[in-house]
């Protein structure tokens, strides 16, 4: 999925957590592969969680909601919960403050 | 969930209970929180929700094999610990054992952007994990309420906590939920429509500078419950709630008789003393040997090996030793063999609920024979006539239902001498002894009189007594009309053979 960094743009460090294969995991999944593409193609780098599967990761990175994905770099950390459907505002929090 | 039979409180229902293993509490739900069932504890900030709600997962985990789940909304795991050691719980040790699991429950508002659907899987997912992890049987949920400040989509939210609380039920969790106290609601967020089983209400109330906590139920479906407000306290033992109330007069009653420490008092009382478990009240005006009356009592029953408990809101334990000593009773060696205990503590310094919930507290650890209040007059000084009255009957029906003999004192002016049947406290004792004192040409007469004593023939004498080297000293002979006079001291009574020289000369022969 990840490919070296070709620019010198911060690399994108993103984890979503999904609670099994529903409807709206495959949702969120598919917005997010697909705004990554698009926008930070090559410079992002997504893991995937299935919260059923390390619930024990659920409590330690503090997720209520699912789907959620967190951004953990670059700094400030922000969340995005929801199935990812609102790709402006996506876009927005992830382009805030970032550079 | 019908009710079999109205017995009072401890009625048999067919609901089965989780046993808080809070003192009190198990006693108004009639057996504790309903099993398998969430309850909702709600009050505002400070009035201990926390706090009992952490007692219940304690005592679950440490007395009825029930291991808990704490997710805490509020407060991280670190803080729980402080708090709750501040209650006399070790909660890491707890957690050690794989008897308790904390879960902090954080949110950041600031870091969260909502951009579709979404649902609270995460947080069942994590609840799970945590009673999957110790098997627990109780869950406490301190506050969810946290969860509406910190996501956007009230609708999602509250249909994702109804479907917890079902959710906690058909695992069949004994849980506490709490919430704040809402305007006009119990809570804010109305919790109360989800969580309908058992809901308690905490109360912290300040009056005159002086704060009472009290607890509610406000319902307990298929159950019946005690209705009434109840002072509860929390202290290095945790919180304990006083359940007394005036339902009942029931209590059993003892023929068996209890020396007053002083013979020939015994023998104004028919002969034997005052009746175990029975209030007696013992009036008098400042100087007149009220404490020294009640030192007697407490010094023959510790002779006799009774457990005695002295509340004194007057002087320090360390200054009714020493006065006492010197009228020849020497309290010492009873504090030393853990027979006697003083509390001494200032009227003002608490509520009367909260001294009520400080004395039921002590009883039941002490385990007394005999109580002695000195005096009752500054606790009424606190209270309304009203509150007084009932925090008495309280009182005294508590120590009656534990057969404890108790000696109520109470410092009276002169003019209100026998004004005190308006005070209601009169009604409340069986045996009523009066002390009076009154000057006879150049000296102050003391005398007592029996005023009343149910079910005992007593004297309708008065005698002269007089404060010797060996205690109080009682005169043998009566005296009879409303006329200040004095007996013929008894050469039996001073065995120090001390003559007290002026009392005999007013004499009034029989």
């Amino acid at each position: 999925m990840t490919k070296p960094a070709a620019t010198s743009r911060k690399k994108y460090q993103l984890r979503l957590f999904i609670a099994g294969a529903t409807q709206r995991s495959m949702n969120a999944i598919q917005n997010v592969r697909h705004l990554c593409e698009e926008q930070f193609s090559g410079h992002y780098q997504l893991e995937i969680i299935d919260i059923y599967q390390q619930p024990a990761r659920a409590c330690a990175e503090q997720i209520i909601v699912t789907p959620t994905l967190v951004k953990q770099a670059p700094l400030p950390v922000r969340r995005f919960i929801g199935d990812l459907s609102d790709t402006a505002r996506v876009l927005g929090g992830m382009r805030h403050e970032s550079h | 969930m019908a009710i079999q039979k109205r017995q009072g409180l401890s009625t048999l229902v067919s609901l089965s209970k989780s046993p808080m293993g809070i003192s009190g509490l198990d006693k108004i739900t009639g057996g504790g929180l309903p099993m398998g069932r969430p309850t909702l504890v709600c009050g505002g900030p400070g009035c201990g929700k926390t706090m009992l709600a952490l007692e219940f997962l304690v005592r679950g985990a440490e007395q009825y094999d029930e291991p808990g789940v704490f997710m805490a909304f509020e407060e991280s795991e670190l803080e729980l610990q402080q708090n709750a050691a501040s209650l006399g719980f070790d909660l890491a040790e707890l957690v050690a054992r794989n008897r308790l699991n904390i879960d902090y429950v954080h949110i950041e508002r600031s870091e969260i952007e909502e951009t579709g659907e979404y649902d609270l899987e995460a947080l069942f997912v994590r609840l799970g994990y945590a009673i999957e992890a110790v098997k627990a049987k109780r869950v406490v949920l301190d506050t969810v309420e946290v969860l509406f400040a910190g996501l956007p989509n009230q609708g999602i939210l509250r249909a994702e906590l109804q479907r917890l609380f079902r959710w906690l039920k058909d695992r069949g969790m004994t849980s506490i939920v709490t919430a704040e106290r809402g305007n006009g609601s119990l809570t804010r967020h109305g919790l109360e429509e989800y969580v309908s089983d058992c809901v308690i209400l905490l109360d912290h109330r300040v009056a005159d500078q002086i704060s009472t906590r009290r607890l509610r139920i406000v319902k307990y479906r298929g159950s019946v419950h005690g209705t009434n407000e109840y002072p509860f306290l929390i202290d290095n033992n945790g919180v304990s709630v006083v359940p007394i109330t005036s339902l009942e007069l029931q209590h059993a009653v003892s023929t068996e008789r209890v020396s007053t420490g002083l013979p020939r008092l015994d023998e104004m009382l028919g002969g034997q003393g005052y009746y175990r478990g029975s209030s007696v009240l013992i009036t008098g005006t400042a100087g007149t040997g009220k404490t020294s009356l009640a030192a007697h009592f407490v010094d023959a029953a510790c002779r006799r090996g009774e457990r005695c408990l002295y509340f004194a809101f007057e002087e320090s334990p360390q200054q009714i030793a020493r006065n006492m000593r010197s009228i020849g009773l020497n309290l010492e060696p009873k504090f030393k063999k853990g027979l006697l205990h003083i509390e001494a503590a200032r009227p003002t310094a608490f509520g009367l609920e909260t001294h009520l919930a400080m004395m039921h507290k002590l009883v039941n650890s002490f385990k007394p024979q005999i109580v002695v209040v000195d005096p009752i007059t500054n606790l009424i000084a606190v209270g309304e006539k009203l509150e007084v009255d009932s925090m008495l009957v309280r009182l005294i029906d508590f120590l009656k239902s534990e057969l404890i003999t108790t000696l109520f004192l109470h410092l009276i002016s002169s003019h209100e001498q026998m004004n005190l049947a308006q005070a209601g406290i009169s009604s409340l004792a069986d045996t009523w002894i009066s002390l009076r004192a009154w000057e006879s040409d150049a000296e102050v007469v003391n005398d007592l009189r029996v005023l009343k004593s149910r079910g005992l023939p007593h004297s309708n004498r008065i005698r002269v007594y007089t404060f010797t080297e060996r205690g109080l000293s009682l005169s043998a002979s009566d005296l009879t009309g409303a006329a200040p006079s004095a007996a013929q001291p008894d050469p039996a009574q001073t065995p120090n053979g001390k003559k007290r020289a002026g009392v005999g000369k007013h004499q009034r022969t029989l």
